[in-house]
This record gives C-alpha cells, sequence and structure tokens, in this order.
C-alpha cells in the first residue's frame, strides 16, 4: 500500500526539526481568554495582539455584542440550511442592505466566509473559454477560485502593469476576461496601483474583480477600500470583502452593479451547497458594518498607528516590507524560518503576539513577523509593542 | 518560426535560468533536473511569453514537465 500521506514527509521533517530546537509551535497558539479587541490571555499572560486582523476593533463593540445576542434570543443558534432553501433569514436581507448601503452599489452577496466568496464568484463568472489575468501574489482563495473554474488562468508579476497589460492584449479577440487584483496584499501590507492598472483593464475589455479584504472600513474616505481611496471604484464591477477582518466576525461577500448579478444566488456552487450563516453572525456584521459607515476619528487613529509602528521598527534596524507604511498591515522581513520561529517566540515571552508567516503563504520564499494594528491600540501600546520589538530583536539576534 | 529555430531561441532564454549549467535535453524536467521553484518558473514563463509574444496559461503549464514539451507547446502557440 502507498501511504497517501507519504508527500507531506518532507514538511513534517521541516516541522520536526524546527520543533526539536525547543522553540514554542508558532502555528499552535492558544488564546485562553480575549480580554479586549487588543489583549489576550495566552500561556498565562496578558498579551498585546498584533496579529488578529481586527483593524477597527468591533470585536468588542457594545451595540455589536448586544445585536448578536438579541438574534440567539430570536432566531436560535443556527440556520442549518442553503440560503436558496431554507437559510435566508431577515438578517441576511439585513446586512446584504448594509453592505449595498456602506458601498453605494445595487447588489450584495453574503457567503460564509471570505474564502468562499472569492472561491464561487471566480469560479462560476469565468468558464471554459474565458480568461482570468491575475497578480501573481494572489491569496489562495482567487488561487482556488481559478483552479474550481475552467478558465484559462494567466498570472503576471506583482504589481506589474506593464506584464499585466502585455498578457491582456495576447489574449485572442472576443475571449472573456477578468482581470483579479487585491487592494491590500496581506502579506507584505503594500497597495495596488488600482487606478492605473483598472484604466489598462478596461481598455482591453476586461471585467475587474477586487478583493478589498484588508482595506474595507480602513482605507478610503468611506472606509470602501483603495479603489475608493485611488477613487476607481466605479470600474470595479466586482468588490470581495471580508466579515472577518474590520467587521469582527466571520463571513464573506461580494458588491456589484452589474444588472444581472441576482443570479449567482442560484449558479454559484459555494453560495448555493453550504449552510448560511448564523443568526448571531449576521446581526453583528449589520450593526458592525453600519457603525463603520462612520468611522472617520478610528480610521485617522489607526492611520497614526500604522505610521508610529512603522517608523519605530525601521528606526529599530529591522527589514520592512513597504518603505512606507501602506496599511494597517505592517511586515518585518525575518532571514529564515529558524531565526523567525525565534523571534516569534522572543516576542510571546515579551508579551505580544504576532503572525509568523512562512512560504507558500509569502511570496518570494521569504519569512515573515506579520504585524496587523487596531484603532484600538493606544498611543502608549504601539510605544510598547516598539519597545517589546527592540529587546525580543535584540536577543533573537536579528538587529544589533 | 520551426522547431529548430524556436528551439535555438529558447535555449538562449534557458541560459541565465540553468544555474547549475545541467546538459540540457528534450527530456530534461523542470521541476527535478532543472530544480526550478515556482518562482523561477514564472520569470523564466514571463521571458519566454514576452520572447515570442504568447501566453502559456497556468492550465497549459501543468501539461508541460520537460524541455521538449516545452518546445513543442512554443511551436504550437505560435500558430
Amino acid at each position: 500500500m502507498t501511504d497517501l500521506f507519504s508527500k507531506f514527509d518532507p514538511l513534517i521533517e521541516q516541522r520536526r526539526a524546527l520543533l526539536s530546537t525547543g522553540v514554542t509551535d508558532p502555528f499552535n497558539l492558544v488564546m485562553e481568554k480575549v480580554v479586549s479587541p487588543t489583549v489576550a490571555m495566552c500561556n498565562g499572560r496578558e498579551t498585546i495582539l498584533l496579529g488578529t486582523y481586527n483593524y477597527m476593533g468591533m470585536t468588542f463593540d457594545p451595540d455589536v455584542i448586544a445585536a448578536g445576542k438579541q438574534a440567539l434570543d430570536d432566531f436560535g443558534a443556527g440556520t442549518t440550511g442553503s440560503r436558496v432553501l431554507n437559510g435566508t433569514y431577515a438578517g441576511h436581507r439585513a446586512v446584504e442592505d448594509a453592505l449595498k448601503d456602506f458601498y453605494g452599489m445595487d447588489h450584495a452577496m453574503v457567503f460564509s466566509t471570505g474564502y468562499q466568496a472569492n472561491l464561487g464568484i471566480i469560479s462560476t463568472i469565468a468558464g471554459k473559454g474565458d480568461y482570468i489575468i491575475l497578480d501573481i501574489d494572489s491569496h489562495a482563495s482567487i488561487w482556488d477560485g481559478c483552479k474550481m473554474g475552467d478558465a484559462e488562468v494567466v498570472p503576471f508579476k506583482h504589481n506589474d502593469i506593464e506584464a499585466m497589460e502585455k498578457r491582456l492584449k495576447r489574449i485572442p479577440e472576443g475571449a472573456g476576461k477578468l482581470v483579479v487584483l487585491e487592494g491590500v496584499y496581506s502579506m507584505l501590507g503594500d497597495i495596488a496601483p488600482l487606478k492605473e492598472m483598472i484604466a489598462v483593464a478596461k481598455k482591453h475589455g476586461a471585467m475587474v474583480l477586487v478583493d478589498e479584504a484588508h482595506s474595507m472600513g480602513f482605507i478610503g474616505p468611506n472606509g470602501r477600500g483603495v479603489a475608493e481611496d485611488q477613487g476607481c471604484l466605479d470600474d470595479v464591477d466586482f468588490v470581495i470583502g471580508t466579515f472577518s477582518k474590520s467587521v469582527g466576525t466571520v463571513g464573506g461577500f461580494c458588491v456589484s452593479n452589474h444588472p444581472k448579478f441576482e443570479i449567482m444566488r442560484l449558479v454559484c456552487r459555494p453560495y448555493v451547497f453550504t449552510a448560511s450563516l448564523p443568526p448571531s453572525v449576521v446581526a453583528t456584521a449589520c450593526t458592525s458594518i453600519r457603525k463603520l459607515m462612520h468611522a472617520g476619528d478610528k480610521r485617522a487613529h489607526l492611520w497614526e498607528n500604522s505610521r508610529t509602528l512603522h517608523k519605530g521598527l525601521r528606526d529599530a534596524g529591522f527589514t520592512l516590507g513597504t518603505d512606507e507604511p501602506q496599511s494597517a498591515i505592517i511586515a518585518v522581513i525575518m532571514p529564515d524560518l529558524e531565526r523567525g520561529a525565534l523571534m516569534w517566540e522572543a516576542l510571546l515571552e515579551e508579551g505580544l503576539y504576532v503572525n509568523l508567516a512562512r512560504p507558500p503563504a509569502t511570496p518570494a520564499g521569504m519569512t515573515l513577523l506579520r504585524c496587523s494594528l487596531c484603532a484600538e491600540h493606544s498611543a502608549e501600546q504601539v510605544q510598547t509593542i516598539i519597545g517589546m520589538f527592540e529587546r525580543a530583536g535584540k536577543r533573537a539576534g536579528i538587529i544589533g | 518560426m520551426d522547431r529548430a529555430e524556436t528551439a535555438a531561441k529558447i535555449a538562449a532564454l534557458i541560459e541565465p535560468f540553468n544555474k547549475k549549467g545541467v546538459a540540457i535535453t528534450d527530456a530534461s524536467t523542470f521541476a527535478g533536473d532543472l530544480e526550478f521553484d515556482s518562482l523561477t518558473v514564472m520569470d523564466f514563463v514571463a521571458e519566454i511569453e514576452d520572447a515570442f509574444d504568447i501566453i502559456i496559461s497556468m492550465n497549459q503549464q501543468a501539461e508541460i514537465e520537460n524541455y521538449g514539451q516545452l518546445i513543442d507547446a512554443v511551436v504550437k502557440l505560435q500558430g
């Protein structure tokens, strides 16, 4: 018998070698209690959270929590069914209305996760004979959406407008074209030149899908994302987003002005053949989204946090993923996985939680310590974080 | 461009990517013999695409395992 698991042997060995050094397993941390959007108890120690994507700190918003409790009382714990059959409750419609208002768009469709939103929309709209032109650094959910569909998949170099245009030009006359971009790329925290890229895509007759998972609520005058910030949201055919970042719960969505968009509800398999979100989740999401429409002060404070942390870490001697802070993600580049894990552990001992990111999630084989800031991090917390990085960096031999 | 011309052009293009100086035949595999990782594949495919003004989609790349198959595919894609 061939052991089907033998293909995982190299990864099993890499993991064994890493853990045999005695380092804490960076991919198995348990948070015993979550105290606030920015603090949790880990290994009995109070730990500052700097890796939760909780950009706007909505997870403990009193209105959000109250809405969730009310929905539990009024609608019960779960839906048990598909949106198309028995799984659409008033709350699902309400959160879709909130999304339409938030983005100023005609249609909104909610999925059970952001992953499923990309999986479903991309695999359904780009079919046999169509072409998907996508950035090579796209999120796994975008790649999996491509793999699940029947379109021809054509990647181009990250954020390279010329490489994208060359490929668009070579696509056979008359073929359907979907350009897939992200507002913020979550590994390095860099943004895309959407205005230029979308103009090129439109010139070549492509439809455009932009994943704004890491920008919603924070980037753009109304928090609609990088496309809004760059003044090109009207040219985006499909915006994909998530409830698991700024919105502070779980779920995914697509908003669009396409006149035929509603047919997606019948043809998109990751929407049809899965259970819908529970009432408490859609109620919290709905309340959170409506509050995020008026969160200008929080957005300003989060930008301040991002600028302060970026400057503090750069001044301390760390190598960062971007020259300037472009989002609420600051990526600290580690020399290799072993030292990355050591640094991660040293930070945890200081009382700071960040994400250790490694290939295949990261571009160019990099190991990253990825920090995602929150609007609820106080200015003092950010200074504390910088001090923790300095001490841990010296202890792990990352900075001099 | 016929197969011989295409092969000659690809031979020149692959040289900077063949860091270990492997003697390349039609049977040489990219993942095995040439030890191309996914990043090298991306850069190499982009070079080929630009040089011949073609698209080699991911779907087509999945069918190409060795050097000879690449030449055949490029000959075909030039139409």
